[in-house]
């Protein structure tokens, strides 16, 4: 039997240290939707998403409801689009009937507008990526990713030469609307096909039909739980965020396959995520800072990440069947108040979240540069970004916001999960001939693996 | 099905009352009931069986969270299993 001190602790997470569900997500195949005409595969798009996920909402508020925890959201991810549009190169109207289907079935974002040429690109891959700016201007739900890189094929720096042009268009089109369209558009290196999170979600090529994936989520549990030991030796801080990573891992798992059984879909995996959202109380910031460093950005913040994303792995991986997607801790600097508040007051740099990326999940996530920021300087960065996952063997990604007309220091607030980001400082140095040489940087020896 | 209710507030007359006079009349049986003051707050666990509930839990939910509204108190009640996947192997 539970008793009552577990009862309200449960309580007490949900209630006061924001744990909850961070998103549904139900992958769903495409590829039965290809036809050479633009007309009939759009058509085709929104009928599979429609019927595969027309009961998404319906069952996560359900599931909220039956065990009492906030589902924040519930989200598609589909087959890369640029594989479903290259018979028609329809990309456009596909785009148009991606967010469509998600208007109607009531889910926050849809994913999958992607294309993955980490080693080259098709004809029909670059009309994909070229009408990326276009798709994310005209529509409100869909979200965009590029893979240009990979350990086993190295980086494709023609890609990334065409990423620092295409974020920029995409923050020019969506100007009357702080850039917003860059946030919904993320450039991977080593990119992940059970991704629940956005804007980087797609349904990969190995995936079943319909699959359900589960990001959890807790930063305010974990803080509060080290609250408890504020003279605690660091391995008794790994041993605490084990222990709560685990509890709330647990939940994502219950609610994973309660939701696969109602959605008559695969369970695919639980992301053992720390995703911070930039409510008070919910930051991975504090966390770092409750470690003991006066600000995140301080010296020792790469240390104190890395024992914390380490931490969350082991502790969750015994609480799930199958774990997947970005796992680990989410540093996307204008989600989380810590972050918005070091970056405000100088304390932390875009330097320090680079070397951050190379230990904790993901990358360089939710930052705002200045509106003049040169593509080149932006496809550096990327090139930067990759060259960290793919010499590591881990996923990296940007999700840069060249904010249009602003410069550092002024802010852009998007509201909601997506937060306000302050501008950074970028280095204005030009890296230009170094983007302009193109080819590919080959991968590194570890890749070889065979 | 199996779940717990949490009741949480300021203590006053009549919450015991409130609640398990709601519960009867969704034919919802009381298994176990405790009851302790944590840092000055009224706090009540409820052990709950809704085999044979008038309601659908999501309905039952929504009931007692107006009850709760009504007597300025925060009323809650989870499936069992979110408890026992969080604090057993």
């Amino acid at each position: 039997m539970i008793d009552n001190r577990e009862i309200l602790e449960t309580i007490n997470m949900i209630r006061d240290y924001h744990l909850d569900i961070r998103t549904i997500t139900m992958g769903v195949s495409l590829y039965d939707c290809i036809s050479d005409n633009a007309d009939t595969t759009a058509a085709r798009v929104y009928d599979k998403i429609t019927s595969a996920a027309g009961d998404l909402v319906r069952v996560g508020e359900r599931i909220s409801s039956i065990y009492g925890i906030p589902i924040v959201n519930k989200r598609v991810a589909v087959t890369p689009i640029s594989a479903i549009g290259a018979a028609s190169g329809g990309y456009l109207k596909i785009a148009s009937a991606m967010d469509r289907a998600a208007a109607n079935i009531g889910i926050d974002f849809i994913g999958g507008y992607t294309a993955l040429v980490q080693k080259g690109a098709t004809a029909g891959e670059n009309q994909m990526i070229n009408s990326i700016p276009e798709a994310l201007s005209q529509t409100k739900k869909v979200c965009s990713s590029v893979n240009i890189a990979s350990t086993r094929a190295g980086i494709n720096m023609d890609a990334v030469r065409t990423m620092g042009k295409i974020i920029k268009e995409v923050a020019y089109l969506t100007r009357d609307n702080q850039s917003i369209g860059a946030a919904k558009l993320v450039v991977f290196a080593n990119a992940v096909d059970d991704n629940p999170f956005m804007a980087g979600a797609f349904h990969g090529a190995g995936e079943g039909d319909r699959v359900i994936n589960v990001g959890v989520s807790g930063p305010g549990v974990v803080k509060t739980a080290l609250e408890k030991i504020p003279l605690g030796d660091l391995a008794e801080v790994s041993e605490v965020i084990k222990k709560t990573a685990f509890k709330i891992t647990r939940v994502g798992q219950l609610v994973a396959q309660t939701a696969s059984k109602m959605l008559n879909a695969n369970f695919g995996i639980v992301d053992l995520s720390l995703a911070p959202t930039p409510a008070i109380g919910d930051s991975v910031a504090y966390i770092l800072e409750e470690m003991g460093l006066e600000q995140v950005g301080s010296t020792g913040t790469t240390a104190a990440l890395a024992l914390l994303n380490d931490a969350v792995k082991k502790g969750g991986i015994m609480a799930s069947s199958h774990v997947g997607g970005l796992s680990g801790a989410f540093i996307p600097v204008s989600e989380d108040a810590g972050m918005i508040d070091a970056v405000s007051k100088g304390s932390l740099t875009l330097e320090k979240l680079e070397a951050m990326t190379a230990v904790c999940s993901v990358g360089l996530d939710m930052i705002a540069v200045p509106g003049d920021t040169s593509p080149e300087v932006i496809s550096a960065l990327i090139a930067d970004e990759a060259a960290i996952g793919v010499v590591n063997s881990k996923t990296t990604a940007v999700r840069v916001i060249p904010a249009y007309g602003k410069s550092v220091g002024d802010f852009v607030d998007f509201g909601g999960l997506l937060g306000r980001a302050p501008v950074m400082k970028i280095s204005t140095l030009s890296p230009a001939k170094f983007i302009s040489r193109g080819g590919r940087v080959a991968a590194p020896i570890h890749g070889n693996k065979n | 099905m199996k779940a717990f209710i949490t009741v949480v507030g300021k203590d006053r007359v009549g919450i015991i009352a409130a609640v398990s006079g709601l519960l009867s009349q969704l034919n919802i049986n009381i298994e176990d009931i405790s009851q302790t003051i944590m840092q000055g707050m009224f706090t009540m666990v409820m052990a709950v069986e809704l085999g044979q509930a008038t309601l659908a839990f999501e309905d039952v939910a929504a009931k007692l969270l107006a009850e709760g509204e009504k007597l300025g108190i925060e009323i809650s009640i989870r499936h069992k299993d979110i408890f026992e996947a969080m604090h057993r192997i």
